[in-house]
């Protein structure tokens, strides 16, 4: 006969078949014979948070980083609870997770027990998929099914709830195989036809325009070399979605900046005007297309994607690919390097005009602010940042609001992976916990959380951690005592009513970063800024970098909700266009 | 109404409701139709009528009929979005009008009344395959199977007759011929 593994032993089994290597958790009850069982296996590290809300994140940022899925421990009742929003995140932003939770014994489920919950009935809307185990036999292929959920196809987190007599019961455990060929619930299966239909239409357009988003991010980092030669070869501009930057140098003549709410003049202009839309990867989200019925309404759709529900969904589309990103791309290059190899030329030609009305929209410089030498202007602190640190390989994450924008719109990325931010939940708090993981993904790497002050409160705990494995993240606080972006849409859209958006009492962030073993930097004037963001990047260890910016600037620009992408609110800098643009502002 | 100030989107105007039949097959697990049902409430989806039971003993597989109304858009969707699901095998979906498909639901009646009105009772229902299940002397229990809204009139109908408790089943569907979906 074989032997017999406890539950708890298989669990770490399974994670050993799928070469884990970073557990993030916080034990308790039910969940002590996993923990118990943990020193007994050297090459899994556990890394103990303060919350899990800050194990979910952190596990993101490890997955985003590293392109692995990421692997969390919680037990029953609050930590699964606590693990919620970060579960609900990763759904959104397509992070791959796997998340064990302890469950009371299978003879209490439903008597209201001690740190009873149902699990895998709060986390089914936000999961790909969850399980129950009930039935020790079933836990090894529960595991690795799991892991396959959560990485093939569109990525997302999966959830196993294993109650405590699970994890002490016994079974066999055969070494399991990893398939070479993935199957289930995967699309890969275009159609020559359908790469033949988009040569035709790039080869006819005179106005085109890429939009990428996440989906090349997660197709690899291959992807993104595809996508380059890709835009290269046929010429068009490109713009990208908040979480899909980084897939094509954001420092490129080609691209045009980020699209949205947020975008650049450029970009929503073009996307707006374009006669041929190529979106590869992205969702047609609210923030991108702003109102559905003047989305771009004089082109041709055309929307690439793995995830078969995505087309169709929000925005109708002439031709559909459902595939992998870069299994597609490839297929395009090869056909028009096969057969249309003139197209290279062509295509320049035709398209010329377009670029020199995309160079005239170029010239309003729509993320241009009025620089000071009194007060640190936010986005100037990014611009610095990113001049300080563009010379290595930054790993930058974020919270939410306006300091993830500034950043969206003025750090340049020229690589997959280094961009991690929570865009379809909008998690403040996501920052610093994401920063955590990816420096525990990358230890040799520069990681920076550009961060607001309110939203870096909601998980500050976690700087804990960081000290505890001495991980030496930097948080860059843009600090401007406001919760920044409600402050914006109160001024710009409900009459300066700035209902309950102002912090008061802020902690002292120096004291607090020494409270809690690290380094404290503070910043407030534009003339010292320098020095001390190179002192935060030389320090070899985590640092709070709290920089005192002007309280009172907004983002821009920006297209107020239910505006179509060519009705934009221009920055200060452009106050003439700002009155012609006054009418779309007020009907919003 | 006053203007949205900060509103998220303006709702557009909303294209022409189809009514359609999903049958999906599942495998008969803890939860499964609760991932089913879930996802029509999360993503404000219709339910008209639901039916469920296992089909397939063996491979343990569970036949979900569901009727549900929606633009073309939203169907496509609901289709897309159920196949998603793991437990999932394949998703069948109808237009109510469809000629090849046969839609039945099933209805018990309770009427209480004396012997001639039973009898009208009875008389009104032979459309319906009905099926006698229990007779006494002030009251029967009576079976038919048709479309939704047969039942609904003979319910209006059976009223005055002394017709006291309904029952019904969801929608089942099947293609004819003989052909399967596969």
């Amino acid at each position: 006969m074989s032997k017999l593994y406890t539950g708890a032993e298989i669990v770490f089994k399974c994670l050993e078949d799928q070469e884990v290597e970073y557990i993030f958790g916080y034990p308790g009850g039910a969940v002590l014979p996993i923990y118990d069982e943990l020193k007994n296996h050297s090459t899994i590290k556990h890394i103990l948070v303060r919350h899990e809300q800050g194990a979910g994140h952190a596990a993101e940022g490890y997955a985003r980083s590293s392109g692995k899925p990421g692997v969390v421990l919680v037990t029953s009742g609050p930590g699964a609870t606590n693990v919620v929003t970060a579960l609900t995140d990763a759904y959104m932003d397509s992070v791959p997770l796997v998340c064990i939770s302890g469950q009371v014994p299978t003879h209490l489920i439903g008597t209201d027990a001690f740190q009873e919950c149902d699990t895998t009935g709060i986390t089914r809307p936000c999961t790909k998929h969850n399980w129950l185990v009930k039935d020790i036999k079933e836990l090894p292929k529960v595991m690795h099914e799991a892991f396959k959920v959560a990485t093939t196809g569109r990525p997302g987190p999966v959830l196993i709830d294993i109650p405590k007599d699970i994890q002490f019961a016994k079974t066999d455990y055969t070494k399991f195989k990893k398939e070479k060929k993935l199957n289930g619930k995967i699309h890969n299966k275009f159609s020559e036809n359908e790469i033949n239909q988009l040569i035709d239409l790039i080869s006819k357009a005179k106005k085109p325009v890429v939009y990428t988003g996440g989906g090349v991010i997660n197709s690899g980092p291959q992807a993104s070399e595809t996508l380059k030669e890709f835009v290269r070869l046929i010429g068009f501009p490109i713009t990208s979605t908040l979480q899909g930057l980084g897939a094509f140098p954001g420092d490129d003549n080609q691209f045009i900046g980020m699209l949205g709410m947020h975008g650049t003049y450029e970009a929503n202009n073009a996307m707006h005007d374009c006669d041929l839309l190529i979106n590869i990867g992205a969702r047609f989200d609210d923030r991108i297309t702003g109102k559905i019925d003047e989305f771009s309404p004089k082109s041709k759709k055309v929307h690439i994607d793995i995830d078969p529900s995505s087309i169709n969904k929000i925005i109708k589309v002439d031709l559909a690919i459902v595939g992998d990103v870069n299994e597609v791309i490839k297929s395009v290059i090869k056909k028009i390097n096969k057969k249309q190899n003139g197209l290279k030329d062509s295509n320049k030609q035709r398209i010329s005009k377009w670029w020199e009305q995309i160079q005239k929209w170029r010239t309003k410089d729509s993320l241009g602010f009025i620089n000071s030498d009194k007060e640190i202007k936010p986005q100037h602190a990014v611009k610095r940042l990113y001049e300080l640190t563009k010379n290595q390989d930054t790993f930058i994450t974020t919270e939410v609001g306006q300091h993830q924008m500034w950043a969206a719109q003025h750090y340049k990325f020229n690589k997959p992976n280094r961009w991690m931010t929570s865009g379809g939940l909008g998690t403040m708090g996501y920052g610093l916990p994401a920063a955590v993981g990816v420096q525990i993904a990358h230890p040799d790497k520069l990681v920076i959380d550009i961060a607001g002050e309110a939203s870096v409160l909601m998980t500050m705990q976690e700087m804990s951690t960081a000290v505890q494995y001495n991980l030496p993240i930097k948080i860059f606080i843009l600090n401007n005592q406001y919760m920044g972006m409600v402050r914006q849409w109160q001024e710009l859209l409900h009459e300066k009513n700035y209902s309950e958006s102002y912090s008061e009492a802020l902690p002292d962030f120096v004291k607090l970063a020494e409270a809690y073993g690290c380094k404290g930097i503070k910043a407030d004037n534009p003339s010292e800024l320098d020095d001390k963001i190179q002192e935060m990047i030389d320090y070899k260890g985590p640092v709070i970098f709290d920089c005192h910016v002007d309280p009172n600037e907004n983002c821009f620009p920006m297209i107020p909700s239910g505006k179509p992408h060519n009705q934009m609110i221009l920055g200060p800098n452009d106050k003439e266009e700002n009155k012609i643009i006054g009418k779309g502002k007020s009907l919003v | 109404m006053p203007s949205p100030k900060s509103a998220y989107s303006i709702p557009t105007k909303k294209g022409k409701l189809d009514t359609h039949i999903f049958v999906v097959w599942v495998d008969n697990e803890a939860g499964v139709l609760a991932r089913v049902v879930g996802l029509f409430s999360g993503r404000g989806y219709n339910i008209e009528s639901l039916a469920v039971a296992e089909v397939d003993a063996t491979k343990n597989i569970s036949r979900i009929t569901i009727v549900t109304t929606g633009t073309p858009q939203v169907i496509d969707q609901i289709k897309l979005q159920l196949k998603k699901l793991v437990p999932v095998h394949k998703v069948a979906d109808f237009k109510r009008e469809d000629k090849k498909v046969i839609f039945k639901e099933m209805a018990l009646l309770k009427i209480v009344a004396q012997k001639k009105k039973i009898e009208k009772c009875l008389k009104e229902c032979k459309k319906f395959n009905p099926v006698v299940l229990d007779k006494t002397n002030k009251s029967v229990v009576v079976q038919i199977t048709a479309l939704r809204r047969e039942i609904d009139k003979m319910s209006k109908k059976l009223k005055p007759y002394g017709l006291t408790s309904t029952s019904r089943t969801g929608a089942i569907a099947m293609t004819r011929g003989a052909q399967t979906f596969k």
